[in-house]
């Protein structure tokens, strides 16, 4: 079944996409940035705006579907990839986003999330992440640092932080992404890409929460730092970085190593290419984040195509239905024996 | 030899043997036997929580009872008449619900040393005068179906396997009943696939039978004639069955897709088999990975404008119940499905019990009011669901329907409803935005409109954030919450104007009234029959919508100088009559996991009556 509505596109445009709630981020927020990149790119997609269903749980992040002017539920806590599940099995020619973030999505939510990223439905899945409870005033999240000091760790975090990107891959995601707030083409590039994936895709969005947990994501967003702390993901390109492109990433056997291209030992013919369709590549990318000498990707760390739940449900009906015709209901309800009473 | 045959107006049949042993297949296909001769009956399975418990062990017992008779068979009898054990741990656990004089049939060659010591026996009850009481046949069934199969050179282990259609086939000689549907059902099931084992098992169920009829062992055969139910064709149905089909009808007449998320658990999940397999009717089902993406899917489903439901049990309830809140919010129809079970926490997962009901009409944070329905017998889980669906799609809200584990997987007679006569489910999604408001309200029901994605200019957006009337934008202001709460109360009260009056079966007043929901039905109308044989004034009354309550029922509860209770459960329903009538009512409470006994609630009745006349 296709995704997308085949008929006479409609030209929309961002004012289509905003609604007329007063937007309550706190001012400064990091959400603003991925609601105007949001509202940005939804006008280019080849649907309706009726088709678009906008589906939440519960956070700052989550109050997204109130500044879309599109079909929407904020739900309840965690639960937004169980309730956009619903829909999209339903009527599948919907375009189904969810918004979600770290506690939400990862915390009292992870299992409904893990849960329908390994059905492959084709859900579109938001995740901002910002390493801290914002809604409830500063308490520590599952991505949240060791270390980190909150209003419920005064004394430091010390459970071992999820890597989203790491599980949304062992969840067995078709496509996984990881952006950030303050790169507003590179994080419309993504969207573009999740929209186009045919299937359930897992967008990690950096976002800063200047009240809570300000600067967490600095050293790769702020131009003083961001070039050699970042490298972008491109298919079948060399993984090269730094603020002259003066450095790679090659692997050692399994271990990615950053070198440098200046220095005549190494040249882009050494390093590393990526690859979207190589889930163990994804895997060792993910895992970059363990060493702190190594810059931090961006971009799709897989994209790979399978069959969806839902065009899977929908076929296993019209293989009954063509098999044993349309139900008769009284037939039904006669079942196998009878007997008539008169 | 030419045997005696006397003719029985009913007959209570218990089974019972290891979980292993295949006694609820046993049960089963003499269940589908005496339905199709026109009997009409009632079972109870009653099967331990354990899938293969230690063999021999009392607490691996499997039963199965059947009553079925020429006359109005009420429940699945409070004692049986005919005990089949296949094991000392079988007729241990059993013979206490044997009546004196009963009949024991054991399969002897199970009574071994080891068996009697796993069944806490220190003597052979075969052999030590301890079931003087009772006719008991001691009967080889290993030994014979062994003999039987003697020439197919199988195994023993898949000899012993199939010793149940020995004990079935006995009790269709003595019950006079015919071979054909069990062959029937043989075949179709084994027949294709392996040749062998459908030879086999005939050979044993064969066997039996002509065991009964050869043997001087048994002198008599018993007979027992075709009931008079009303006129119409008639199938058997267990409740969980009748509960998927009440669904199918509803989508159908409905004209709505059907979707249901459902988390497996006992004794709820034969609901999400039965409708899995029925894919040429477009159901959708959607099994979750847990109770409560099971409930959140279904409102994803509701919103895109599917009939959606979703089924469980007690513990399962409890995991819904936020987003049962969030539905009430969202105000999207939905129906809820509780097989109730044996509480608290995991309790009897495989007994029976009415103990959600207060969980059902009250557990929930803030004043989240929703209707419940409950299923009076396996046949009426049918109509009921219907209902809710019905009352769902009218009203715009979650609908809690409860039956229970008794009424799930017991079975009886059922008319068949022709597909022309079910009540029409009209369904009206908004399409107009003009003037379209999320939570404009219809004047008559308080229904908001149904506005599903997909349709132009109708985009809006809903949440569980307290809404202002009318538009559904989030609003926190003190006067619009009370006016939302009072809305949403009010919305559930006047499905009371949309339900039938309540009735009473019997008198319209008098001085007892038994007050009664959900699967106690049976026991207490045979009980008040009982009561008004020995002359007292006793009346039944019924309820299949609790919430709310039909809209005379107060009237009807004020004709009665003692309104009694009876419930499996410490006094819920009668909380909730009291609270809403101020009636002085009398609970009658038992709470063992099994059906109520209609002996005891007469006795109990009996009792009270007495108490206040002296």
């Amino acid at each position: 079944m296709p995704d997308t509505d085949e008929q006479t596109p409609v030209k929309l445009t961002i004012k289509d996409f905003q609604s007329d709630q007063d937007v309550r981020w706190c001012p400064g927020c990091g959400d603003y940035s991925i609601l105007a990149q949001v509202q940005r790119v939804f006008p280019e997609f080849p649907h309706k705006r009726e088709q678009y269903v906008a589906v939440s749980g519960i956070g700052c992040s989550s109050r997204f579907p109130y500044y879309l002017n599109l079909y929407g539920i904020h739900s309840i806590h965690g639960r937004a990839p169980a309730i956009a599940s619903g829909v999209k099995m339903v009527n599948p020619s919907l375009d189904v986003w969810v918004a979600t973030g770290d506690g939400d999505g990862l915390s009292i939510g992870g299992n409904h999330m893990i849960h329908m990223l390994r059905r492959n439905l084709n859900i579109k899945v938001l995740l901002f992440n910002n390493q801290i409870y914002g809604l409830t005033k500063g308490q520590y999240s599952p991505t949240s640092l060791l270390g980190q000091i909150t209003k419920s760790t005064p004394a430091g975090v010390i459970d071992f932080p999820f890597i989203p990107v790491s599980l949304a891959l062992g969840a067995q995601a078709t496509f996984v992404a990881r952006s950030m707030d303050r790169d507003p083409k590179h994080l419309q590039e993504i969207v573009r890409r999740a929209e186009s994936h045919h299937g359930a895709a897992f967008v990690e969005i950096y976002q800063n929460c200047n009240v809570f947990n300000d600067g967490a994501f600095f050293q790769f967003t702020e131009k003083e730092t961001k070039d050699d702390h970042i490298v972008y993901l491109e298919h079948g390109k060399p993984l090269v970085f730094g603020k002259e492109r003066q450095m790679g990433i090659r692997l050692d056997g399994f271990r990615p190593e950053a070198v440098s291209l200046k220095e005549g030992k190494y040249s882009a013919g050494d390093l590393l290419v990526h690859d979207e369709k190589d889930s163990t590549l994804a895997f060792i990318l993910a895992n970059m984040i363990h060493n702190p000498d190594l810059p931090r990707p961006m971009g799709v760390f897989l994209a790979l195509e399978h069959p969806t739940y839902e065009e899977q449900m929908a076929d296993q009906i019209a293989r009954a239905k063509s098999r044993k015709g349309e139900g008769d209901l009284q037939k039904l309800l006669d079942g196998e024996e009878t007997w008539v009473i008169k | 030899m030419a045997k005696k045959v006397q003719t029985l107006d009913e007959v209570t049949i218990r089974f019972a043997g290891d979980s292993g042993d295949g006694m609820q297949l046993t049960g089963t296909q003499f269940t589908n036997t005496v339905a199709a001769l026109g009997n009409d009956l009632s079972t109870l399975p009653d099967y331990p929580a354990e899938i293969r418990a230690p063999a021999g062990t009392t607490y691996g017992v499997s039963g199965f009872q059947i009553k079925f008779g020429s006359t109005d068979i009420l429940t699945p009898g409070d004692t049986c008449d005919v005990l089949v054990a296949m094991n000392p741990a079988a007729l241990v656990t059993n013979v206490k619900i044997l009546r004196d004089g009963g009949t024991i049939i054991v399969n002897e060659d199970a009574f071994t040393e080891k068996n009697l010591r796993m069944a806490g026996l220190s003597t052979n009850p075969l052999e030590d005068h301890s079931l003087k009481k009772f006719q008991v046949h001691a009967i080889g069934i290993t030994k014979l179906t062994t003999y039987a199969l003697a020439d197919m050179n199988l195994s023993t282990r898949f000899v012993d396997k199939t010793k149940n259609f020995f004990a079935l086939g006995l009790m269709y000689w003595m019950y006079n009943r015919p071979l054909d549907q069990s062959i029937r059902f043989i075949e179709e099931k084994f027949g294709a696939k392996d040749r062998l084992v459908a030879e086999a098992n005939l050979k044993v169920l064969r066997a039996g039978y002509n065991y009964g009829d050869t043997t001087e062992v048994f002198t008599t055969r018993f007979d027992v004639r075709p009931a008079k139910l009303p006129p119409g064709r008639y199938r058997n149905i267990m409740g969980n069955v009748a509960t998927a089909l009440g669904l199918v009808a509803a989508a159908k007449q409905s004209g709505l897709q059907l979707f249901l998320g459902s988390y497996p658990i006992t004794p709820a999940s034969d609901i999400l088999h039965e409708l899995s397999r029925l894919k040429e009717f477009g159901v959708k089902t959607f099994q979750a990975e847990d109770e409560i993406a099971a409930i959140c899917a279904s409102i994803g489903a509701s919103y895109a404008g599917a009939l959606a439901v979703t089924t469980t049990s007690g513990p399962g309830l409890a995991l819904k119940t936020e987003a049962l809140g969030l539905a009430i919010m969202l105000e999207l129809p939905l129906v809820v499905v509780d097989v109730q079970r044996g509480g608290p926490s995991t309790g009897l997962p495989t007994k029976t019990e009415q103990a959600d009901l207060l969980q059902a009409v009250l557990g929930r944070n803030g004043e989240a009011p929703l209707c419940v329905l409950a299923a009076s017998s396996p046949a009426d889980c049918f109509l009921t669901v219907y209902e809710a669906a019905r009352l769902a799609i009218k009203f715009m809200t979650p609908v809690i329907c409860m039956t229970d584990g008794y009424l799930g997987n017991g079975a009886e007679p059922w008319r068949i409803p022709d597909v022309a006569e079910l009540p029409p489910i009209p369904v009206t999604f908004a399409k107009d935005p003009a003037g379209f408001q999320p939570y404009s309200r219809d004047p008559v029901t308080l229904a908001r409109p149904w506005a599903i994605p997909g349709t132009p200019g109708l985009e809006h957006r809903i949440g569980g954030l307290e809404k202002q009337d009318i538009t559904g934008n989030i609003n926190y202001d003190p006067d619009n919450h009370d006016l939302m709460i009072r809305l949403r109360a009010q919305k559930i009260e006047r499905i009371a104007d949309d339900i039938p009056e309540q009735t009473v079966e019997g008198a319209p007043s008098g001085d007892v009234l038994l007050v009664g929901w959900g699967s106690t039905y049976g026991s207490i109308k045979s009980a008040v029959t009982g009561l008004r044989e020995s002359g007292h004034s006793v009346s039944q009354l019924h309820l299949r919508h609790i919430n709310p309550f039909p809209r005379n029922l107060g009237t009807l509860l004020s004709a009665f100088k003692t309104v009694i209770v009876p419930e499996i459960n410490s006094g819920q329903l009668i909380k909730l009559l009291r609270a809403k009538y101020l009636v002085d009512a009398v609970g009658f409470n038992v709470v063992r996991g099994l059906p109520l006994r209609s002996e005891e609630i007469e006795g109990f009745v009996e009792k009270h009556i007495g108490g206040n006349h002296a």
